[in-house]
């Protein structure tokens, strides 16, 4: 990131999340959506798509080399029949016209068997491109740390993967074909005419520098357009989709109106950009027809003065006139197919910028495996080893600590929002790697585990409990993919999450569609629980996962801990000292530093924040 | 979602696409003069063959160097035309056609945001956003050249033919014999091709939402270590639709081998039998010469049918797609059957937030199934505030969207003020009653405004103030540009505990009459909460509030507690009564009683 700091840390509040994203700096690639690719990436993108599957894209060019040279033989044959078999006609030799009419007929045969295998073949080809580019943006979005997350936008991402990628499916199904067409012809039709004349093939193809000229103009100018094109449908897609999602508020808030007017603006805007494209196409294909029906006047006549003074035949004449129709008939479909072409560089390179970014938090180049665990005690032994955590942008969130938590304890984390309890959290998660020194895992620096062994070893279970489309069991086995039903609902019945579920029309089957609108706040945070619970790790960290759930519901996932989880190495993070009355260790933490550190009972007999609070809490049960 | 995926009716692609006409009338003019202006120059195409005849039988045969200076002048003539025709049409549809679908997606966009909230719920955002892009820039392709060039490529291929018949009507015959079984082929290919358009783009619709929830839910992928199979799931609903598009193409590749054979064939025979006539004498060579090269000029439009239908079907499908969301009803202005006010003046009795034998059950539930709100009695006093408690999942969330009408009761009545809120404008309730939800979503604006949505214009600095100081929410003060600090999916990321007290804020700062907040406090940490109670006190006690409750604390910050249990209100009272009277409330605020009876 080349932004420069324009702001400091809010440390003073909340040091835990609000990342210093220079949201107010113009230039940031990011609220710009323009992230830097790095020259050339673009093309080796795309040569490294389209490498593995070199033999079918020669197979397909050769399938569509022998279309063509079956479809330009239509005038050859006219050309012979005109000069060769009319006269032999006229002598009753009927062999020449035979054999143009066989000629034909296979001609039409073959170039429509070939147009089948063709575009079978090709859109294999172009299908096969799509599903690796897919893909790729999926699983290096995917493997892209949390921080990317926060600051791209998931509007972005979901125009890169859909109408980025949808570009380029033009130009493979359509411009590809069309530039091989395109390129077939005028070389065949060139041949053609040389052959027959080589005057009149040499003005033809003198006609083909002001094209390219006109061509390379053309594109210069397109792909700015489409650049900024790209662009503009993201933004577009970012407001549809945050209104989508937070469609409650919105209509709660009456913001439809003033919505409207916001997304008129954006959507205007790209109105305005795509029909400054399709102005810039309308440009090229007036420029290329002057062009070409200048050289057929201007070859007709030249023809035609030779055929008077009887330095051409006729038949050659009229040959060379049919080719030349069909010479520039193409020039349409390569503005077409630059047009697929530059709309698909724009989003290509769109792509490649996401591509290129490298996850902060990578996954390691040899991993290495957690030592077996000891005796029956399912938790390991967590370390922080000389860790600092600061953003890249400067500011401290957590000066240096060293901590121990033995396996199996459970501890418990308070402190006001914004003491860096969620940074400890996601520290130990690996979600952010420490700016400075280690987090051991039984002794491994999590930075040199592999992801499933990483997450066999910390599960996190957070507040914001989304679920996923598909069925409640499904969305349990997160956790783990390849439990059985009686482990899903054992899982459920241990957290106390079986009873609403069985409740549901279709129990654990029950489809929780969009983002779970059915099941409450606090019934999908028991689902989130059961699926901490399938997974079975050795360090469980819990952060504020219990605030939507009621005492009962608090109280059930506190036996699960004190029975299922038994022996696990836990941090639970609470706003509810209710939670922490299970943890055998308590760390207060402020300003990023831990400030208590002991046993609950040792804290609340003292006189520090600890007591202070369990005071406050203890009050408002009253 | 197969849940969102309409069957394909057996409906004409024509009848679908004539549905586009309000959209397409605005720019009718341009619309049409382009496509005329599209067959002027595909006729002035036709006319350069006849030229070339002309020259060929004339001047050149007769050795007439002038003859021969007009010909190539006229062709040049011609094309320059034919070239300014063809830039003219374009021109005249850019803008129009960008604005066809821009127009269109607002549409979408405004619709969508009109939908009742149950519409959401049931529908994946991801296949919303693949009508209101993909779709629709499906359409404007559509309008652009499969439109413009059936009727186009129609009329050049009826000229030509004409052209072709007056020429020589036996050759003419000829070239027109494949016309038939062509035709024949592109119905039975219609009707299968538009079943498989239509797959493919729900699955496009689907792989949108798997990319959406992947980005919405990766700390849960994350935290999990899932991203893997994640992948594995997208992959698979990739080389679905993969395997869906081969088929597309699969059935595009056989009506096209079909559309290029048996012209091809035609023409064959066409050339035999002009070649036997010229031989005989019974036709010039220009004449044949001039009809082929006519029936060649005529090989593109027809060719280009088969692409031209295929996009065609495509566009219908999409236009079916995009109608499907279009065609459900909005909310409806008023209420649905409720709108027997009581003409009753507001008397003391029913001021204040009155529930009144209140039923709902979500529209698109089983009708067995039980009712979530099953008579529902409730009457919160002017000024009350009321704490809901009810254990998970048993209603309160759903019983507090009723209150904006973010759902429609099923039956019984809610009033305000003794005012049925189904005889009131939308507009006008929802400025009344003011909602904090338990997901505390900020839009992509700036910390004051989404705090300041909450407000009328008229709300000011001095408001936001008061809002974020009742909320505790001064940090936003401290962030990198103050309240001005941009927020939401393009801004700064808070925490939960910071979202949450800017929705409050957001709630509190119109100092509306009603009040609904769905666990306000529940992601904040004991001490902020303690703060926060205080400073809402003052707000609560002129205002009529309902206030869904997990905690004591929570709860004592309204007068009375409502304890929602089986669909009814099953008591009313303080907290302290209630926790002395009623074991299921005890058991709900402090997690004994009933659980260790149970034992």
């Amino acid at each position: 990131m080349t932004a420069p700091t324009t702001s400091a840390p809010t440390a003073d509040d909340d040091p835990d999340l609000p990342r210093p994203k220079d949201s107010a700096d113009p230039t940031d690639p990011f609220d710009k959506d323009v992230l830097p690719t790095p020259p050339g990436a673009t093309a080796s993108l795309l040569r490294s798509l389209l490498t593995p599957l070199k033999a079918r894209v020669a197979l397909t060019t050769l399938l569509l080399l022998l279309q063509q040279a079956a479809v330009q033989a239509g005038p050859l044959l006219v050309a012979y029949a005109i000069d060769n078999a009319v006269p032999a006609f006229r002598n009753h030799d009927h062999g020449p016209l035979i054999a143009v009419a066989v000629g034909y007929l296979l001609c039409a045969l073959v170039s429509g068997g070939l147009q089948y295998a063709f575009v079978l073949a090709s859109v294999r080809v172009s299908q096969d491109v799509l599903l690796d580019l897919r893909g790729r943006i999926f699983r290096h979005a995917q493997a892209l740390s949390i921080d990317f997350h926060e600051r791209y936008t998931s509007g972005r991402l979901i125009s890169r993967s859909t109408t980025d990628v949808e570009s380029l499916r033009e130009l493979l199904n359509e411009g590809l074909q069309e530039l091989v067409t395109v390129v077939l012809s005028f070389v065949y039709i060139s041949a053609m005419l040389l052959w027959l004349d080589p005057g009149l093939g040499a003005v033809a193809v003198a006609s083909f520098v002001p094209l390219y000229l006109l061509v390379r103009l053309y594109q210069r100018r397109a792909v700015r357009v489409y650049r900024v094109r790209s662009t503009a449908i993201a933004a577009v897609i970012v407001k549809f989709v945050e209104t989508m999602n937070g469609i409650r508020p919105v209509r709660a808030f009456r913001r439809e109106a003033v919505n409207d007017t916001e997304f008129r603006e954006l959507n205007r805007r790209h109105e305005r950009v795509n029909g400054d494209a399709l102005l810039e196409m309308a440009r090229y294909v007036v420029g290329s027809r002057l062009v070409a029906n200048t050289a057929v006047a201007l070859i007709v006549l030249w023809g035609a003065y030779r055929v008077a003074s009887d330095s051409l035949e006729l038949g050659v004449l009229a040959a060379a006139v049919l080719y030349l129709r069909r010479l520039y008939d193409p020039i349409d479909r390569l503005g077409m197919f630059l047009n697929a072409y530059q709309s698909a560089a724009a989003s290509l390179e769109k792509i490649a910028g996401l591509l290129a970014q490298t996850p902060s938090v990578p996954e390691p180049s040899t991993p290495v495996e957690l030592p077996a665990l000891e005796g029956d005690h399912p938790g390991r032994e967590v370390v922080f080893d000389g860790v600092r955590f600061g953003y890249r942008t400067g500011g401290e969130v957590l000066p240096r600590f060293d901590l121990t938590l033995p396996a199996g304890q459970t501890v418990a984390v308070v402190g006001t929002t914004g003491a860096g309890k969620s940074t400890l959290a996601k520290l130990l998660a690996r979600f952010y790697d420490p700016t400075d020194g280690r987090v051991l895992l039984d002794g491994v620096d999590l930075r040199e585990l592999a992801v499933p062994e990483l997450r066999r070893g910390v599960v996190m279970v957070t507040q914001e409990a989304f679920l996923f489309s598909g069925t409640v069991a499904e969305n349990i086995a997160i956790g783990r993919p390849d439990a059985t039903r009686e482990e899903i609902e054992r899982a459920a019945k241990a957290i106390g999450a079986h009873e609403f579920i069985s409740a549901l029309p279709d129990g654990y089957d029950m489809d929780v569609r969009k983002r779970g609108g059915r099941i409450s706040a606090g019934q999908r945070q028991l689902v989130a629980f059961a699926r901490a619970l399938l997974a079975d790790p050795a360090v469980l960290i819990l952060d504020e996962a219990t605030s939507s759930l009621d005492v009962p519901g608090e109280r059930a996932v506190q036996r699960a801990m004190s029975t299922v989880l038994r022996g696990r190495t836990a941090v639970v993070i609470a706003h509810r000292l209710s939670t922490v009355e299970i943890a055998d260790r308590v760390l207060v933490m402020e300003h990023g530093r831990i400030v208590e550190d002991g046993s609950p009972a040792e804290l609340v007999a003292g006189t520090g924040r600890f007591a202070d609070l369990h005071r406050a809490w203890r009050d408002s049960l009253a | 979602m197969p849940t969102t995926r309409a069957t394909t009716k057996d409906r004409s692609a024509v009848r679908t696409l004539l549905r586009l006409w309000p959209y397409v009338r605005p720019v009718r003019t341009r619309l049409f003069t382009a496509a005329f202006v599209a067959v002027v120059a595909s006729c002035v195409g036709l006319v350069i063959p006849l030229v070339l005849k002309w020259m060929v039988d004339g001047p050149v045969a007769d050795r007439d160097p002038a003859g021969v200076w007009l010909g190539a002048l006229y062709l040049l003539l011609l094309g320059i035309a034919e070239a300014l025709l063809f830039g003219l049409r374009r021109w005249l549809v850019a803008r129009p056609l960008s604005h066809v679908e821009a127009e269109m997606r607002a549409d979408l966009y405004r619709h969508l945001q009109r939908l009742p909230v149950a519409f959401h719920d049931r529908w994946a955002s991801g296949q919303l956003l693949s009508r209101g892009t993909t779709d629709l820039m499906l359409l404007r392709q559509f309008l652009a050249f499969p439109l413009t060039f059936l009727l186009v490529n129609g009329v050049t291929i009826l000229v030509g033919v004409t052209i072709m018949l007056l020429q020589d009507w036996t050759l003419g015959l000829v070239i027109l014999i494949p016309a038939v079984p062509v035709m024949i082929t592109c119905v039975i290919f219609e009707k299968r091709y538009a079943h498989v358009a239509r797959l493919a783009q729900d699955q496009v619709g689907d792989l949108t939402t798997v990319v959406e929830e992947s980005v919405l839910g990766i700390r849960i992928i994350k935290g999990f270590g899932r991203h893997r199979s994640q992948a594995r799931a997208f992959r698979n609903l990739s080389q679905t639709l993969r395997g869906t598009e081969l088929r597309k193409a699969g059935l595009l590749a056989t009506i096209w081998s079909v559309i290029v054979t048996l012209p091809e064939v035609a023409i064959g025979a066409a050339l035999v039998l002009g070649t036997v006539q010229v031989a005989d004498g019974d036709l010039s060579a220009g004449t044949l010469v001039a009809f082929l090269s006519t029936a060649l000029a005529l090989r593109w439009p027809v060719d280009s049918i088969g692409f031209l239908l295929a996009m065609s079907q495509e566009a219908a499908t999409a236009t079916e797609r995009y109608f499907e969301v279009m065609d459900e009803p909005p909310e409806a202005a008023r209420g649905a059957g409720n709108c027997a006010t009581s003409p009753h003046a507001p008397a003391p009795d029913n001021e204040g937030l009155q529930f009144q034998n209140v039923h709902f059950r979500y529209p698109d539930a089983p009708k067995d199934s039980p009712p979530v709100l099953n008579g529902i009695d409730l009457h919160i006093r002017p000024g009350e505030s009321m704490a809901l408690v009810g254990a998970t999942g048993s209603g309160k969330t759903t019983l507090t969207a009723l209150v904006p009408r973010l759902h429609e009761l099923t039956s019984g009545r809610i009033t305000l003020d003794g005012e049925d809120i189904t005889a009131m404008p939308r507009e006008q309730l929802r400025s009344k009653v003011a909602v904090a939800f338990e997901e505390p979503t900020l839009f992509s604006a700036s910390v004051g405004e989404n705090v300041l949505m909450g407000a009328d214009d008229t709300a000011g600095a001095a408001d936001l103030d008061r809002a974020l100081s009742v909320a505790q929410a001064e940090f936003a003060h401290a962030l990198p540009s103050g309240t001005d600090t941009q927020v939401g999916e393009q801004g700064l990321s808070l925490s939960g505990g910071q979202r949450q007290r800017l929705a409050l804020a957001r709630a509190v700062v119109g100092r509306p009459h009603f009040l609904v907040l769905d666990d306000p406090l529940s992601a904040l940490d004991v001490h902020t909460e303690a703060a926060v109670e205080a400073a809402l006190r003052d707000v609560l006690a002129d205002t009529t509030a309902l206030i869904v409750a997990h905690r004591p604390s929570t709860v004592l910050l309204a007068d009375r507690v409502a304890l929602l249990s089986g669909g009814r209100i099953t008591a009313v009272g303080t907290h302290h009564e209630l926790l002395r009277t009623n074991a299921e409330y005890a058991h709900l605020m402090s997690g004994t009683g009933e659980a260790e009876d149970d034992r």
